[in-house]
């Protein structure tokens, strides 16, 4: 019972940090219905961005809480840009191109960010500051950090401002508006240039947060780590219906205790044969079951013509 | 108030509007009637920017906009109720009217607006938080049509309103445009349906293979020998 509750708080951290990157595939994709492969890269790229400012002002004597706060501005703000960037240039001159194409595109983005940051930052692992004071709570034999519990509040904060955004706002409803017909919603006199853009600067910020928090939280980082967080967030989005918000946040949180469950039991279901460092096989054995009997994940539309 | 001269609009190699001029003026209805391929919507389009025309000048209100951007031509005052109406399915009813009003940042005027397009359309109140999929294809019609309203145009495109909808409710609809129109609305009306398009306007063009081939006064049109065998059905 120890490692069940154990392992959901685990779940429900790493969770949070998949349904933020998540919601930056499904953004893009409900938009334009492209997905982002460059994404997990950007979430990368915060992270060492982070490493870079915060690391520097704390050993300029900066106070850590300040650093922190100056870290995260910057990633969130070099992210922004990034994102921008990346649509301006990479996916806009492919509007209406053949799907494939941009598909094609954002794979190639995505090796050229990885190979960026590895010119910048090196190839090494890279130690991420200490940003938050490690303070340990105890609820029922379970254990969990300080760290754990502002991961999942500073996520839960983020998301409940993104619903706000999107369906409380104009710009929001032009986005919805722009995801369901935009021919019209330009008629409307919605640049539809603009929310496009709009989608890939937000999923952007939200993709440093994520950053942040799981530099933080594994206190680790390097120019490789965007691949298989972007995979996972990417499987959390198909596994919540891509293009669906609500989905992609429940199924990042879903991504994410699965997966710790299954680190956590797969010793005792083998007898010990294979070991918690198979985790990563869960969120794909996932992925191939969505795809094989639910492609439209659990909350996705039935359209199916966008690939 | 809208001028059109020598309108050009080709796909590929197709020509699908071939140098037409026609002109609206301010509180007019004016029709534009033809069989299927005639060209009205692709002249619907190019006037509203939706497609590029190859040819051909547009001014509105005196000033050329035959080059503005898509998202502009409702800034200038015309709104466009495009072809299968164009609602957002999952925007709800009221959502859908308020992107009619994304150009305007006047709230208390929108909402005001909002009652006066429950006025026209009682329907769409007592669907105000439905999703605008749900609503049946004349209720989709009248809320297409509400949602142009919102903008405060000073003039109304009408692309085929009565298109797949039961006689009864085009009935409905035409009810309503007319009464649009009596309250001022400058109006271009796009219909298959040429003796309600006659019947509701006042002066009407004759499409036929990308070009204009008659005009005139809509009541003297529908008396002519050659509409009435053409598109009248005698």
């Amino acid at each position: 019972m120890d490692i069940f509750l154990q392992q959901i708080i685990n779940g429900l951290v790493q969770g949070s940090i998949y349904a933020l990157v998540a919601l930056g595939y499904t953004m893009v994709y409900g938009i334009m219905g492209l997905i982002n492969f460059a994404h997990g890269e950007v979430v990368m790229i915060g992270t060492l961005v982070t490493i870079t400012v915060a690391g520097t002002l704390i050993k300029a004597g900066m106070p850590v809480a300040l650093a922190a706060l100056a870290g995260l501005t910057v990633s969130v703000l070099s992210c922004m840009a990034l994102g921008w960037s990346l649509e301006r240039i990479a996916y806009r001159p492919l509007r209406n191109a053949p799907r494939l194409t941009p598909l094609i595109t954002a794979i190639g983005m995505s090796i050229v960010l990885q190979n960026l940051a590895m010119i910048v930052w090196g190839r090494n692992y890279m130690t991420f500051p200490p940003l938050l004071p490690k303070i340990n709570f105890e609820f029922a034999g379970a254990h969990f950090t300080l760290i754990q519990v502002i991961i999942v509040l500073i996520s839960g904060a983020t998301m409940a401002g993104l619903l706000f955004l999107i369906y409380r706002t104009k710009l929001g409803m032009a986005m919805r508006a722009t995801s369901q017909n935009p021919a019209v919603a330009s008629l409307m006199g919605v640049n539809i240039n603009r929310v496009i853009a709009a989608a890939f600067v937000i999923g952007s910020a939200l993709g440093a947060v994520a950053g942040v928090m799981v530099g933080t939280y594994y206190e680790i980082a390097h120019y490789q780590m965007g691949f298989m967080l972007g995979l996972k967030a990417f499987t959390a989005a198909v596994l919540g219906g891509i293009g669906n918000l609500a989905g992609a946040m429940l199924g990042g949180v879903l991504l994410g205790i699965i997966e710790a469950l299954g680190a956590g039991y797969i010793g005792d279901l083998t007898g010990g044969f294979l070991g918690s460092h198979y985790q990563d096989i869960f969120a794909f054995i996932v992925l191939i079951v969505v795809l094989m009997f639910k492609p439209s994940g659990l909350f996705g539309e039935k359209t199916g013509d966008r690939a | 108030m809208l001028e059109v001269t020598g309108l050009h609009v080709a796909y590929g190699g197709i020509q699908a509007v071939r140098s037409i001029t026609f002109h609206v003026n301010e509180g007019e209805m004016v029709a534009l009637i033809g069989a299927n391929g005639a060209g009205k919507t692709s002249t619907l389009k190019a006037v509203s920017r939706v497609i590029n025309a190859v040819g051909g000048d547009v001014h509105f209100c005196g000033e050329k906009i035959s080059h503005i951007a898509p998202h502009d031509v409702i800034r200038k005052g015309i709104a466009l109720v495009p072809e299968g109406r164009g609602v957002f399915p999952r925007l709800s009813v009221a959502e859908n009217l308020r992107m009619g009003a994304f150009v305007r940042d006047d709230k208390a005027a929108i909402e005001q607006d909002l009652l006066g397009v429950f006025e026209y359309f009682p329907r769409l109140k007592e669907r105000e938080a439905q999703l605008a999929g749900t609503l049946s294809g004349g209720e989709q019609q009248m809320l297409a049509i509400g949602r142009a309203l919102m903008s405060r145009p000073k003039m109304l495109l009408l692309d085929e309103p009565s298109m797949g909808l039961a006689p009864i409710m085009v009935q409905k609809i035409f009810e309503v445009i007319r009464k649009v129109a009596a309250d001022g609305m400058t109006i271009l009306l796009i219909e298959q349906n040429a003796k309600l398009a006659l019947e509701s306007s006042q002066r009407a063009y004759v499409m036929e293979s990308g070009e204009i081939t008659l005009n005139g006064d809509s009541a003297r049109l529908l008396d002519d020998p050659k509409v009435r065998a053409a598109y009248l059905g005698e």
